[in-house]
C-alpha cells in the first residue's frame, strides 16, 4: 500500500518534472551585431516573466542568414532586409524588429553637436572625395555663421561588414547619382577615399583623433561617447537633428508591406521631421518549422518584445517599432509560418 | 684556461668510451618475457607517436583541400587575375587580391627590418654581456612581452602610439626621408598616424620576444670551449658573436627570424587596428594600406553571397601558400648555407 503510494506520488513528480522542463524553451537566434544590446536585454526581461531563455549568437548580419537558411537557430537577424525573390528562394519570412539611426560625426575645433549642417549631396561629395577642405564653397554655403577651417578632411568609414554602412551608403545611393554608379550600396563598400575602422569604436576613435576628421556611426554611440554629430536635411528639406523623435518619424513614413517581406529601408524617408539615415534591424524565420515549438517560443518573445519592450528601447538608445506596424507583424505571422503538416504555428 | 682544458679531456675520454662500447660484440638474444613486454610497449610508443606525426600532416592536408574547395567559385570566376588585381568590390562582386597580399608581404618586411637587428641585440646582451643578476629578470620580461595578447598591442597601438607617431614623428620623416629623391615616394601623404609603417611598427613590437627568446636560447647552447678558445686567441666580444656564436647557431637563428615572420605574416587583430583598412594601393608607407588577415577579420562576418565568402577564403589560401613558400625559402637558404661550408673545408 505505502510502496505502491510511494511509486505513484514518484510518477506524478517525474511527470512534472518533465512537463516543466517541455515548457522552457530555450529559443536560439543569430545575426546582426547591431540589435544585440537590445535583444540581450529584452531576453533578461522575458527569461524573468517567461522562463524562456533566449540565446543570440551576435555573428553578424551574414552569419545570421547563412545560420537560418541552414535551420540550425530558431532565427535569424539581418541589419540589411532580404528582397523578395531571396526570401522565397530560401523559404523564409522576414520582418523589422527595432529600429535605428546613423549619424554622421565630426571632429572640428569650436563646432558644438548639432551645430554643422550637411546635406546629402554634400555628404556623398565628402565621401567621393570631390569635396577635401572643409570651407569647400558647398559647405560654407549651407553653414552661414560657422567659421570652417581651411582644413582637410579626413574620412573616415567602418572597415568590416556592418548593417550601419549598408544603411549609410544607402542613403548616399538614393541622395547622389555619382555614389549610385560608383562605390553603391551594400554592407561594405568600395570606398574611394579615406581611412577605415574596425567597428563602431574604430570609426569613433578615428574621427576623435584625426583632427578635421568625419565619420558615421550608430547614434547611441555618437550619444555615448559625447560626439560631435551633424544635422542633415531631410527630403522635405528641413535641416534635422538625430534623436528618437526624427527617427520614428522615418520609420512612421516608411511603406511596410507584409507580402514584400517587410521590405522597407528607411533612408531618405519623407516627412518634415524624418532623419534621413535611419534603418531596421531584420528577423528571418523559416516558413515550414520543423521544432513548431520552438516557433511558438521564439514568435511569443517577439510579441512580448514588441508590447513590453518599448521603454528598454529607448532607453538604450533604439527606436521601438510604429504600434501600426507591430500589428501588421504579428498579423503575418498566422499566414505564412506553419508546421510541417501546413498548421499555422502562431 | 683551466677551464677550457678540462672539458676538452672529458669529451675525449667520452668519445673513446662509446666508441669502445660500439665495436664490442653483440650478446645473443635471449629476452624474458619482461623484456617483451618493454618491446610490446615500444611498438605502441612508436606507432603512437608516428600516428600523432601523420595528424598534424593530415591536418594540414585537410586544411588545403578545404580551402581550395571552398575557395572554387572565386577560383573559377577571376583564375589567375585575382591575384594581380586592385579592385575589392562587394557591390559589383568584383575582387583582387593584390592590395591584400601587398600590405602582408610589406608590413612583415618592415616588421622583419625593425626586428630582427633588434631580437639580435637583445639576444646577443643576454647571453654575452648582462651581469648576472640582470640574465634573469630581463629574459623574463621579455618571455612575458611574448604571451601579450595581440589585440592588447592593437589597442595600445591606436590609442596610444599612433597620437604620438602621427603628432612628433611622421611630420619628421615626411619633412626629411619625404625629401629624398626616389625613396622620398615611400615617405609622403598626410600623417595620420595609421597606415603600413604604424602596422610594420607594431608587428615588430609583437615578433622582437619571439625572435630574442629563441635567439638567446639557441646562444646560449653555443659551447664555452669555442667562445672560450676564441676569447684566447684575442678575438672581440663582437668577433665572437659574428665569427663563432652565429655561425654556429645560424639554424636556429633562421628558425626563430621565421617563426616571427609567421606570426606578422598572419597577424590579424593588431593590424586591424593600425593599417587603415583601405583597399586601395598606395606606394607611401604612411598611407593607410590592408593585410590579408585583416581584410578576413573585417569582412568575413557580414560577406554574404558565393562568389563574396570564396573570394575571402581564397584569401586564406593566398596566405597559406606564402606562408609555406616562405618557409620553403627559409629550408632552401639553410640548406644551401650548409652546402657551401662543406665545399669551403
Amino acid at each position: 500500500m505505502s510502496l505502491s503510494r510511494i511509486a505513484k506520488s514518484l510518477v506524478v513528480a517525474a511527470a512534472v518534472g518533465l512537463s516543466g522542463m517541455a515548457q522552457a524553451i530555450d529559443i536560439t537566434g543569430a545575426g546582426a551585431t547591431f540589435p544585440y544590446p537590445i535583444y540581450a536585454k529584452w531576453a533578461e526581461a522575458y527569461k524573468a516573466s517567461s522562463g524562456n531563455g533566449l540565446n543570440y549568437q551576435s555573428i553578424g548580419s551574414g552569419g545570421g542568414i547563412k545560420q537560418i537558411k541552414a535551420k540550425t537557430v530558431d532565427f535569424g537577424a539581418s541589419d540589411k532586409p532580404l528582397t523578395k525573390e531571396e526570401l522565397d528562394k530560401d523559404n523564409l519570412v522576414q520582418w523589422p524588429m527595432i529600429i535605428g539611426g546613423v549619424v554622421p560625426v565630426v571632429h572640428l575645433e569650436g563646432i558644438k553637436p548639432g551645430a554643422l549642417k550637411l546635406t546629402g549631396a554634400v555628404l556623398a561629395n565628402i565621401y567621393l572625395g570631390k569635396i577635401k577642405k572643409w570651407n569647400d564653397a558647398a559647405i560654407v554655403e549651407i553653414n552661414k555663421g560657422l567659421t570652417l577651417p581651411n582644413q582637410d578632411i579626413v574620412v573616415v568609414a567602418r572597415s568590416d561588414g556592418s548593417g550601419t554602412t549598408f544603411v549609410f551608403t544607402n542613403y548616399l545611393s538614393k541622395v547622389s547619382s555619382d555614389w549610385k554608379a560608383g562605390p553603391g550600396s551594400d554592407t561594405s563598400v568600395k570606398w574611394p577615399v579615406g581611412i577605415n575602422g574596425k567597428g563602431n569604436e574604430g570609426v569613433a576613435s578615428y574621427v576623435t583623433q584625426q583632427a578635421g576628421a568625419i565619420g558615421y556611426v550608430e547614434y547611441a554611440y555618437a550619444l555615448q561617447n559625447k560626439m560631435t554629430y551633424a544635422q542633415m536635411k531631410n527630403k522635405d528639406g528641413q535641416f534635422v537633428g538625430p534623436d528618437d523623435k526624427t527617427f520614428g518619424a522615418a520609420a512612421a513614413n516608411g511603406s511596410w508591406k507584409a507580402e514584400l517581406g517587410f521590405y522597407e529601408i528607411l533612408t531618405d524617408e519623407p516627412g518634415k521631421d524624418s532623419w534621413p539615415i535611419t534603418g531596421a534591424s531584420f528577423i528571418l524565420m523559416q516558413k515550414v518549422q520543423d521544432k513548431p515549438e520552438n516557433a511558438k517560443a521564439a514568435l511569443n518573445f517577439f510579441e512580448w518584445a514588441y508590447k513590453n519592450g518599448s521603454k528598454s528601447a529607448l532607453e538604450l538608445d533604439y527606436i521601438p517599432m510604429p504600434a501600426a506596424v507591430t500589428a501588421l507583424v504579428i498579423n503575418s505571422w498566422k499566414s505564412q509560418i506553419k508546421d510541417a503538416a501546413g498548421k499555422p504555428v502562431y | 684556461m683551466d677551464a677550457v682544458i678540462i672539458p676538452f679531456h672529458q669529451a675525449a675520454k667520452t668519445d673513446k668510451m662509446t666508441n669502445h662500447d660500439q665495436k664490442s660484440p653483440q650478446q645473443p638474444v635471449n629476452r624474458s618475457p619482461k623484456e617483451r613486454l618493454y618491446q610490446l610497449g615500444d611498438i605502441i610508443f612508436e606507432n603512437v607517436t608516428r600516428f600523432f606525426a601523420f595528424l598534424v600532416l593530415a591536418t594540414l592536408i585537410a586544411i588545403l583541400i578545404s580551402l581550395v574547395i571552398t575557395s572554387m567559385p572565386s577560383l573559377k570566376a577571376f583564375g589567375f587575375g585575382f591575384l594581380f588585381s586592385d579592385d575589392w568590390d562587394p557591390v559589383r562582386e568584383q575582387f583582387g587580391a593584390m592590395i591584400p597580399i601587398y600590405g602582408t608581404l610589406v608590413s612583415s618586411l618592415i616588421a622583419m627590418l625593425i626586428a630582427v637587428p633588434i631580437s639580435f641585440g637583445i639576444a646577443v646582451f643576454l647571453t654575452e654581456m648582462a651581469p648576472n643578476w640582470l640574465k634573469r629578470p630581463l629574459g623574463t620580461a621579455i618571455e612575458l612581452l611574448a604571451a601579450i595578447p595581440s589585440i592588447i598591442y592593437g589597442m595600445w597601438g591606436l590609442f596610444v602610439f599612433t597620437p604620438v607617431f602621427s603628432e612628433y614623428v611622421q611630420p619628421l620623416i615626411i619633412g626629411t626621408l619625404g625629401n629624398i629623391p626616389g625613396i622620398g615616394a615611400l615617405f609622403q601623404g598626410p600623417p595620420m598616424g595609421i597606415g603600413m609603417l604604424t602596422a610594420g611598427i607594431i608587428l615588430a613590437i609583437m615578433v622582437i620576444p619571439f625572435i630574442s627568446a629563441v635567439m638567446r636560447d639557441v646562444f646560449e647552447l653555443v659551447p664555452a670551449v669555442l667562445k672560450e678558445s676564441a676569447y684566447g686567441l684575442g678575438a672581440t666580444t663582437w668577433e665572437v658573436v659574428w665569427k663563432v656564436v652565429l655561425p654556429y647557431t645560424k639554424t636556429g637563428v633562421v628558425g626563430g627570424i621565421m617563426l616571427g615572420l609567421g606570426r606578422a605574416l598572419g597577424e590579424t587583430m593588431a593590424v586591424t587596428f593600425v593599417i587603415g583598412n583601405a583597399q586601395r594601393f598606395s606606394t607611401s608607407l604612411l598611407a593607410p594600406g590592408n593585410s590579408i588577415a585583416s581584410s578576413l577579420a573585417n569582412e568575413f562576418s557580414e560577406a554574404v553571397g558565393d562568389l563574396y565568402t570564396s573570394s575571402l577564403i581564397e584569401l586564406g589560401l593566398i596566405l597559406f601558400l606564402i606562408t609555406t613558400i616562405v618557409l620553403a625559402i627559409a629550408k632552401m637558404m639553410l640548406l644551401r648555407l650548409g652546402r657551401m661550408e662543406g665545399a669551403a673545408s
